[in-house]
């Protein structure tokens, strides 16, 4: 043994003796995770998380969260003698006068996007894959939880620095705010301690983006991860792969490495994209006043959906009762979100009622395997896609020579007619994929090689499939549909109703797949034919 | 001085005093007066060079604009638009249009700077209107204030023209052009004309000092270096997006995939 050995025995020893963590780390530093470059997209969001914690920490040293006015004597001259809160003087002074400040500040922007983009393809892994089914349901709450409050966080630090183009965003929050019927009013005088914009608004939300949400973050991502290990993660099938173990590599060394050096790779690339890109530059909006406003203002892009709903809203509004109900607020601004967020938190228990299927799975779909479920999530998407598009209107019309007109009356008939037709192409296709997997199985590969029989005929070599291969197209199961019980045998009729008929209907729409080789035939094919 | 102190109240001295002024006035009136001479010469050029720019619009500019610059069913009248908006108009390109699409837009300009000089004579000429100026007479970088010239812009511009001057979608096609590279004459010609979709910014509204701020902002706006890195257009955020779905989150995906590359 040598003297290294021997002192680094002795430490872990010394530790040891005190912790007992050794037959814990035993145990756990040698978990099983599968390997699969779509299990790493969360890896990316909680990387960012981390990043954004060490950059945000940087700019509390400078940054004074507070309405206060002051005249800019910092060294952007553009700017120089102009009123404006203490939020945004020190905003530029850590972009102008704080060494790193500026690189800082850009990193901490773009790791924000990078965050609720890796959120958003880490939520698209886990539903077109199914890995959101029994056991993992609370799992998929939490991140749904998790996404709504990186979308509130977001703003709030896109609010921070009171310039022109965040205070603009705080006035549509605020007309939000209001739109809700009866108390609005009340509930904005409350949130802004008066009317807007006042002098409360950004000391409140520094405290709730800097302390208040960073911590259920942290709280929130540990039970996350905590799920993860304790019910194992999902994996894709193959042979060996089955419901009841892990295959894949263990946590150390393998991931150790692996997820250290990834976490590196994010944080070298969002520092990379904060040194050679702007991002937010306050400086060019100017200071915030309710008076003014730019062409082009925009939220970021997780907002940019909401914002282009409000814009597609045709003008309604009602007078009821003494108050008015402005419903092109109200319905894109508060009601559509509410209920796409709802429907994605209850997904999995809507989904396993659609199905009737209650069993644990802890193999992953294929997306092709399961035509309703990626073709509702294809359509989903394309209901946000056509209201992110409709949210950058203004810039798309200058850029392309449209007019703003026709891009709102394409969103507004789109997002009604193309989710639909997103759905019935989706599903086409997946059914067609199942239709070339059973191909492949039954006659493999086109190898391109043609072969003139003695008799004349031409047929194209087929070279088959490995066992291996042929076992991962046709592993999984598919779903029978319900049968519709309407009366028992002694002709009482069933008392779920219309609930068993829906069920029954979706459930037979959930059952229309390909069918996928029988092992006979596969048998059959192998003996004789080319 | 000590004379002055003497005698500053001699009875005499009110009525000298009163003699000089008359003859200062009487003075000055004859400098003024006396450049009438070199001015009928002047107007002699100037009749001609209304009638090159008549000759220039009846050739380029009557088949929409009328004969007489009276109008017709697609183009306005020109008379008393005045030469601000022929020299606006004409020499940034946006006339004459070469289609008649949303809005005339900017181009390389078809006349020379005789030429257009002399349209902006001949429509002048029809009726009094805002006149042309030359970037001389733009004195911005003297009497210009940049952060006041910014207040300015946020306040009656950036609406239309974004925060930075790049430009704008309006209703219906219509949109606010980028305000970059764009002659200093030719921004005042265009606060005071009102071209296209854009308001008059009147004297009373934004005074000539003001307009002059404005113009230095922008000058300061389109020279300032791109302090971030790359300015992805001046647009806000929806370029930022775009940046991050394509580049950042494909090449953090990209990376994600070769970490878990099988080895080959």
């Amino acid at each position: 043994m040598s003297a290294r050995e021997r002192i680094a025995g002795n430490v872990a020893n010394y530790v040891d003796e005190r912790t007992g963590a050794a037959a814990w780390m035993k145990k756990n530093l040698q978990k099983v995770f599968p390997d699969h470059w779509s299990f790493m997209l969360g890896e990316i969001a909680l990387y960012s998380f981390l990043i954004l914690l060490l950059s945000g920490t940087f700019l509390t040293f400078w940054f004074d969260p507070s309405m206060r006015h002051v005249v800019y004597e910092g060294s952007y001259q553009p700017l120089k003698d102009v009123e404006m809160s203490a939020a945004y003087a020190s905003t530029l002074h850590i972009s102008f006068d704080v060494r790193g400040g500026l690189l800082m500040r850009q990193i901490h922007h773009w790791a924000a996007l990078i965050f609720m983009a890796a959120i958003v393809v880490h939520l698209l892994r886990v539903f077109f894959t199914g890995a959101f089914r029994k056991p993992r349901e609370f799992n998929w709450i939490l991140g749904i939880a998790l996404l709504t409050l990186g979308i509130v966080e977001g703003f709030l630090g896109y609010s921070l620095p009171d310039d022109l183009l965040s205070g603009t965003g705080i006035r549509i929050a605020h007309a939000i705010i209001q739109s809700i019927p009866v108390v609005g009013t009340y509930l904005s005088f409350f949130a802004f301690g008066g009317a807007f914009p006042g002098e409360v608004f950004i000391p409140r939300i520094y405290i709730v983006h800097v302390l208040l949400l960073p911590g259920i973050f942290l709280a929130l991502i540990t039970v996350h991860l905590m799920l993860v290990w304790y019910q194992k993660h999902t994996q894709y099938p193959g042979p060996g792969r089955t419901e009841k173990n892990v295959v894949g590599y263990p946590l150390m060394p393998v991931y150790m490495a692996k997820a250290g050096g990834f976490f590196f790779i994010v944080f070298g690339i969002t520092a990379f994209l904060g040194a050679v890109a702007s991002i937010n530059p306050i400086w060019l909006y100017g200071p915030y006043t309710p008076g003014q406003i730019s062409a082009g203002s925009q939220p970021d892009w997780y907002m940019g959906w909401l914002d282009g709903l409000v814009r597609m809203a045709p003008p309604i509004e009602t007078y009821l009762f003494g108050y008015t109900v402005s419903w092109n607020i109200l319905i894109p601004g508060l009601i559509l979100p509410g209920i796409i967020f709802t429907g994605m938190a209850l997904y999995p228990f809507i989904e396993s009622w659609m199905t009737g299927d209650k069993r644990e799975h802890h193999l992953l779909d294929r997306p092709r395997n399961v035509p309703n479920r990626t073709a509702l999530g294809v359509m989903s998407l394309t209901f946000m896609l056509v209201a992110l598009i409709n949210g950058g209107n203004d810039i798309i019309a200058t850029h392309f020579d449209l007019t703003i007109n026709q891009i709102m009356w394409f969103s507004r008939i789109g997002i009604i007619v193309l989710p639909p037709l997103a759905f019935v192409i989706t599903k086409r296709i997946c059914l067609s994929l199942q239709r070339a997997d059973r191909e492949l199985v039954l006659h493999g590969k086109e190898t391109g090689r043609l072969v003139m029989l003695p008799h004349g005929e031409f047929i194209e070599i087929h070279e088959e499939l490995s066992d291996a291969k042929k076992f991962t197209l046709t592993q999984h199961e598919q779903p029978k549909a319900i049968e519709l019980v309407k009366e028992d045998a002694r002709g009482v009729l069933n008392p779920k109703g219309i609930r068993a008929r829906l069920q029954a209907r979706f459930s037979a729409a959930n059952a229309e797949n390909i069918a996928k080789p029988t092992a006979a035939e596969v048998k059959e094919l192998e003996s004789g034919h080319h | 001085m000590k004379f002055l102190s003497k005698y500053r109240r001699h009875k005499l001295a009110t009525p000298l005093l009163l003699l000089f002024a008359l003859f200062g006035i009487g003075l000055t009136f004859s400098v003024a007066s006396a450049t009438e001479a070199p001015k009928a010469v002047n107007a002699q050029a100037k009749s001609t060079l209304i009638e090159e720019g008549q000759q220039i619009f009846l050739k380029g500019c009557s088949s929409c604009h009328g004969l007489n610059a009276e109008g017709g069913a697609v183009a306005p009248s020109l008379i008393g638009v005045g030469a601000a908006s022929v020299d606006f108009q004409v020499a940034t390109g946006r006339m004459p249009m070469q289609d008649m699409s949303q809005q005339a837009m900017r181009k390389a300009p078809v006349y020379n700077e005789e030429e257009v000089a002399a349209l902006a004579a001949y429509v002048a000429s029809l009726a009094p209107g805002p006149r042309a100026y030359t970037n001389e007479e733009i004195t911005w970088e003297r009497d210009g204030n940049t952060a006041e010239g910014g207040e300015l812009f946020r306040n009656n511009c950036a609406m239309c023209h974004n925060f930075a001057g790049q430009g704008g979608a309006l209703t219906q096609g219509k949109y606010a052009p980028s305000v970059m590279g764009v002659e200093p004459k030719h921004i005042y010609e265009a606060m005071i004309t009102g071209p296209q979709a854009m308001p008059v910014f009147s004297d009373k509204i934004i005074t000539p000092e003001e307009k002059l701020s404005i113009i230095k902002w922008i000058k300061a706006a389109e020279n300032e270096p791109n302090l971030g890195g790359a300015a992805l257009g001046r647009v806000g955020p929806v370029t930022e997006g775009l940046l991050i779905w394509t580049f950042g989150l494909g090449l953090l995906i990209g990376v994600a995939v070769w970490l878990t590359a099988k080895a080959r």
